[in-house]
């Protein structure tokens, strides 16, 4: 588990080829294993996930229907909620049933959304968080990790952080550079548009080198030109060692990119595999487009009908 | 946040209107207040700062209604003082003072040990006592359970108990009235009114009016004040909330906004009604006894009346399409909208709502405790954000039950902690509730992502 | 004529009294906590007040000077923690309700009479009781000093030595927020303020930065109500929660999430109060208006001042509209 750095990314893909198609498969090397999380809103069971494992250094897809519970999931293991299933103190479910997750080998169950963070996964949100009245240079240094500028008494003493400060801000400039977001460093970010505001998060997080970078509908409202370049980035990404785990509607580029694909419907992982077979899979048709559809989801004819965008599953 | 969607659909309206109503309800609030009696007392008007000095003492005993002249430099200033026998006064220029206690105005059987007449030199920025001995004074109050300063002391016992639970049930159901309102607000708007608690401030004191002023029937009173409450509350969101909720002003702003008004408010009803302590109806109401419990008729139906009342609100809230409505804008005014319910107008109908029960329970509450003054209001806002906070902000029903649970233990909480700390118990209860269960009993948690 | 002429002169002594500079640094405080992190703090007021109470009970009770600063600063802190604790994880709602009522608390147990020996109840404690150890700080040789229009005794109750204090104070406090500010610490602070889960999914403690906010402008507040009452009393009724409005409307006049703002603001609005009150007295005859009425009057116009200041012009004087303005 702990060589990954030494791995390529080719070698992690190839790993993946002797994984089974089914739900839950274990990975030859996993960065994050989930086990039982299952999260409760009144009587609707948002998420009921009984394994999931996520394969180092490689771009893993995570798609199903509105309300399938992605983003539910995606706040569950980063800590910015918690499981219904968690350990309690009184009652609560027994050892075995109990929610337990760990990534990079380190159990997270109880851990706030900062230490998650600092542990490198990092995540960024489906509707935007840009810090409106920062200029976007400032939101870019936000997201640098291990600043002692940030310390209380440190701050009073600018001696003691403006080299790593600078050193920041070159990182800030490059990284705003390939997100095409140079020329808006001085403006406040609330003065960015939607699609922009997604670029600006992506590279915020990009900012403190994650281990693993979770991304919720990363291309929802990027132009299609940047899209492609943006592709070409996350794939850079994780050619250097960095984990994916993204969250997208769009099939082309999920098809385009991913390594391995995991889908969700009504709070369950009902299939698991590369994408072309994930696609042509009867329960995953089925999770779309309700039963007895006998499609491809990867045809294209489907896509252009928008009927992958239309379906809205039902709930109450 | 659910609100900004609301408030981000943007149409230009005239907040000059805002600018005019104020001003005009300024220059009104000013020409009733000159004709309103000069006489003020309360413990709290007199603030001792750069230009103030204030003089203050408690005559043991005598009750509201004793009157005291401050005579000197320029200046005379006439209190009285408060129901526990407290007064204070304000002079804006240092010097000498005679202070005069008005004999005739002491309660029969209480007279003055001393002189009536004492000097007292004062500073700006200090504050003086002047001390007026009595014989005989006796603090006899009608209401067995609601002069908790007096009960305190006497220790547990069952029959204390059940007057306790009695009077806490009473507490409960009238801050229900109140609370309910402040729940839908904030579960349509996402906005915690702090001026809530003028709006049953106001009731109570357009309550006095109505009874006592102008000697009409209580039930008619309490129709009228609710209808003008009513009339505030829908006023109140054509010309104040509406206009910035479509202004776009962020919940921190707006929350800003009502902590204003509701100060703007306090010096208003001050200005208009004065400082004093006042009881609707009797001063010495009539009190019957059921086993060990005392009660004033007024108690009995007064909580005989909110329990109608918040039944037709959950009638109302369950069975009505508005009343569905406007649970499905609490729910999601987003999801609301676009099933095409009109949020604007379920907003409107719930400021209206809100501030008609507000009134009801200032009326009620005047009726049954040992009065009401400018500030009600804001003693209870505490009791009304830990009673929501309780059951979960937002939902209708769980502020009734958390208003019951904290009105029960405010009230118990006397056997432990002198009255005087009710306020103390009520927020040590919401730091507790806090740290225990933020979402409250029936609540859930917000959205992230 | 006169009249005009003393309003001026009151204007211009009321702008450099002390508790004006004592107001100024509770409103900086107030500024690191709402202009710059958000917070939503209702009761700036309780914390001057424990602050006063910290400092003259320590002092009545035999504590040095230093030893009953730090008391203060101590009070603050607690305080702090114990307002912070429960509701820094939650909606910024819940700490405004939670320090209104605090700060009320505080002040109706400093008047109760049970603590009488300690407090003074609610009659206060007269500042000659805890005023010495100050004044006896002072270098300056006894007699008065004339500077411009203003002649002050050198070391009094009101003298030119607490004068020069509270001042130093707030200059060297606005520097000291201006030092933080423009640090990655002032960075993620003002990140919070802004979106605290954004923040929170970069990796930052949001809770403890949101709690050394509170603890800083809350040991200011402490420090402000120390000044406060060294020229004069400790009177629990003025430090109530009319002050707290009085320093939310200070600071959102000179400008919020500024550095001087809340020192302008807090200067202009001790002299717009007495130009608004003597203009009053002289112009509205006291049949319409007695000194009380007027005295209400100017309440109802600080809190429509409020409303009115947050809604057109909630970046004050100083701030630069589009960065101060509230809306996201
Ligand atoms: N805070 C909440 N309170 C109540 N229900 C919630 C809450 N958050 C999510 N849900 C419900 O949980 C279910 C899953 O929602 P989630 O946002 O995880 O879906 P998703 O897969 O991300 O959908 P989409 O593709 O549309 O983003 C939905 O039915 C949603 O209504
Ligand atoms: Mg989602």
């Amino acid at each position: 588990m702990s060589n990954a750095t030494q791995k390529t990314a080719t070698e992690a893909r190839a790993e993946l080829k002797s994984v089974p198609h089914t739900p839950g498969a274990p990975k030859p090397d996993a960065i994050l294993v989930v086990d039982n999380i299952v999260r409760d809103f009144g009587g609707n069971r948002a998420v009921d996930v009984d394994h999931v494992e996520v394969q180092r250094g490689v771009i893993t897809a995570l798609i199903g229907p509105n309300g399938a519970g992605k983003t539910t999931f995606f706040n569950l293991i980063t800590g910015f909620d918690q499981p219904s299933s968690a350990k309690k103190v009184f009652g609560g479910p027994s050892a075995d049933k109990a929610a337990k997750w760990s990534f990079n080998g380190k159990l997270l169950g109880n851990t706030s959304a900062a230490s998650v963070a600092k542990s490198g996964m990092v995540r960024t949100f489906q509707l935007t968080k840009a810090l409106s009245r920062l200029t976007v240079m400032q939101n870019m240094l936000l997201g640098a990790k291990d600043q002692r500028g940030e310390s209380f008494l440190a701050a009073f003493v600018k001696p003691l952080w403006a080299a790593q400060e600078k050193a920041n801000i070159e990182k800030a400039e490059d990284l705003l550079k390939r997100f095409k977001l140079y020329e808006k460093k001085d403006d406040l970010a609330g003065s960015l548009s939607g699609g922009q505001k997604k670029l600006l998060e992506m590279a915020r997080a990009l900012m403190s080198d994650p281990v693993m970078i979770m991304l919720d509908e990363p291309m929802a409202g990027v132009n299609p030109a940047l899209t492609q370049s943006l592709l070409g980035h996350i794939q850079s990404l994780r050619d250097e060692g960095t984990t994916v785990l993204f969250v997208e509607h769009d099939m082309h580029m999920v098809r385009h990119i991913s390594d391995w694909v995991v889908v969700m419907a009504e709070g369950r992982v009902v299939a698991e595999g590369p994408a072309d077979t994930v696609m042509s899979d009867q329960a995953v048709i089925d999770a779309y487009l309700g039963a007895h559809h006998d499609t491809d989801l990867g045809d294209d004819s489907l896509l252009e009908e928008g009927a992958m965008d239309a379906p809205k599953k039902e709930k109450k | 946040m659910v609100n900004t969607a609301l408030a981000r659909r943007s149409s230009p309206v005239n907040l000059r209107l805002i600018f005019g109503v104020i001003l005009g309800l300024l220059v009104l609030s000013f020409t009733l207040g000159t004709g309103a009696p000069a006489a003020h007392a309360a413990s709290d008007v007199c603030v001792a700062d750069s230009a103030t000095g204030c003089f203050n003492g408690t005559i043991k005993g005598v009750g509201a209604g004793v009157k005291i002249t401050i005579d000197g430099n320029g200046e005379n200033v006439v209190v009285e003082t408060d129901k526990s026998g407290k007064w204070n006064a304000a002079v804006t220029t240092a010097g000498t003072y005679t202070i005069t206690l008005d004999e005739k105005t002491l309660p029969s059987g209480v007279t003055l040990k001393g002189d009536a007449v004492q000097t007292r030199d004062i500073t700006l920025g200090f504050t003086k006592g002047a001390i007026f001995a009595v014989n005989g004074g006796d603090s006899g109050s009608a209401d067995g359970g609601s002069t908790p300063t007096d009960t305190a002391s006497q220790g547990f016992n069952w029959d204390r108990l059940a007057q306790q639970v009695v009077s806490g049930l009473r507490l409960g159901l009238l801050l229900a009235l109140a609370s309910i309102g402040l729940s839908l607000i904030y579960g349509t708007t996402g906005l915690s009114s702090f001026s809530h608690a003028e709006q049953v401030t106001l009731g109570g004191l357009l309550g006095y009016t109505f009874a006592n002023v102008l000697g009409l029937n209580i039930f008619l009173t309490i129709f009228i004040v609710m209808v003008i409450t009513g009339a505030t509350g829908y006023v109140q969101d054509a010309v104040i909330w509406r206009p910035l909720r479509k202004k776009g002003l962020s919940l921190t702003q707006m929350i800003i906004v009502t902590i204003g008004l509701a100060l703007a408010l306090q010096y208003t009803f001050q200005m208009i009604w004065g400082a004093k302590t006042i009881r609707i109806m009797k001063n010495n109401p009539e009190t019957f006894t059921i086993g060990p419990v005392t009660l004033t008729y007024e108690s009995v139906w007064a909580m005989g009346l909110a329990v109608i009342v918040l039944i037709l609100v959950g009638l109302f809230l369950l069975k009505t399409r508005t009343g569905r409505a406007t649970r499905a804008v609490s729910d999601n005014p987003a999801l609301a909208a676009a099933s095409g319910i009109d949020v604007d107008r379920i907003i409107r109908l719930v400021w209206v709502i809100a501030t008609a029960l507000a009134g009801l329970s200032g009326v009620c509450l005047g009726l049954v405790l040992n009065g009401i003054n400018w500030q009600t209001g804001m003693q209870l806002l505490l009791l009304m954000f830990a009673a929501v906070t309780l059951g979960g902000l937002g939902t209708a029903f769980g502020a009734l039950v958390g208003s019951l649970i904290i009105g029960m233990t405010v009230e118990l909480a006397n056997f432990v902690v002198p009255g005087d700390f009710k306020y103390a118990t009520a927020l040590v209860l919401l730091i507790i509730i806090l740290l225990v269960r933020p979402q409250g009993i029936f609540g859930r948690k917000e959205r992230i992502g | 004529m006169d009249m005009w002429l003393k309003v001026i002169y009151d204007m211009s002594a009321n702008m450099i009294l002390p508790t004006t500079a004592a107001f100024a640094i509770a409103a900086i405080g107030l500024n690191v906590h709402f202009g710059f992190t958000g917070l939503l703090n209702m009761g700036q007021a309780g914390f001057m007040l424990i602050g006063a109470y910290g400092f003259a009970v320590s002092t009545i009770m035999g504590f040095p000077f230093w030893a009953a600063t730090l008391v203060t600063i101590g009070a603050g802190v607690l305080f702090a923690l114990l307002l912070g604790i429960p509701t820094l994880k939650l909606r910024g709602d819940y700490l405004a309700i939670v320090t209104i009522a605090a700060a009320e608390i505080v002040r109706m147990v400093g008047r109760a009479s049970v603590l009488n020996s300690v407090t003074g109840g609610s009659n206060g404690l007269p500042g000659e009781t805890y005023r010495n150890t100050f004044s006896a700080l002072s270098p300056f040789p006894d007699g008065q000093t004339t500077i411009l229009w203003f002649t002050f005794d050198n070391t009094g109750v009101n003298g030119w030595f607490i004068r020069i204090v509270a001042w130093s104070l707030v200059v060297i406090f606005a520097i000291l927020v201006w030092l933080l500010m423009r640090s990655p610490w002032g960075r993620v602070i003002k990140g919070i303020r802004e979106d605290e889960d954004a923040v929170r999914s970069l990796g930052k403690n949001v809770f403890a930065f949101k709690m050394q906010s509170l603890i800083i402008g809350g040991v200011l507040g402490a420090i402000g109500g120390m000044f406060y009452v060294l020229p004069t009393s400790v009177q629990p009724d003025a430090l109530g929660r009319n002050m707290t409005f009085l320093i939310w409307t200070a600071m959102l006049l000179g400008g919020a999430a500024t550095i001087w703002g809340p020192v302008l603001g807090s200067i202009l609005f001790f002299a717009l109060r007495i130009f608004i009150q003597g203009t009053v007295d002289i112009i509205v005859p006291d049949a319409i208006l007695n000194t009380q009425q007027t005295e209400q009057f100017s309440w109802i116009m600080v809190g429509v001042a409020l409303m009115l200041l947050v809604i057109f012009r909630p970046q004050g004087i100083l701030g630069d509209k589009k960065e101060l303005n509230f809306n996201v």
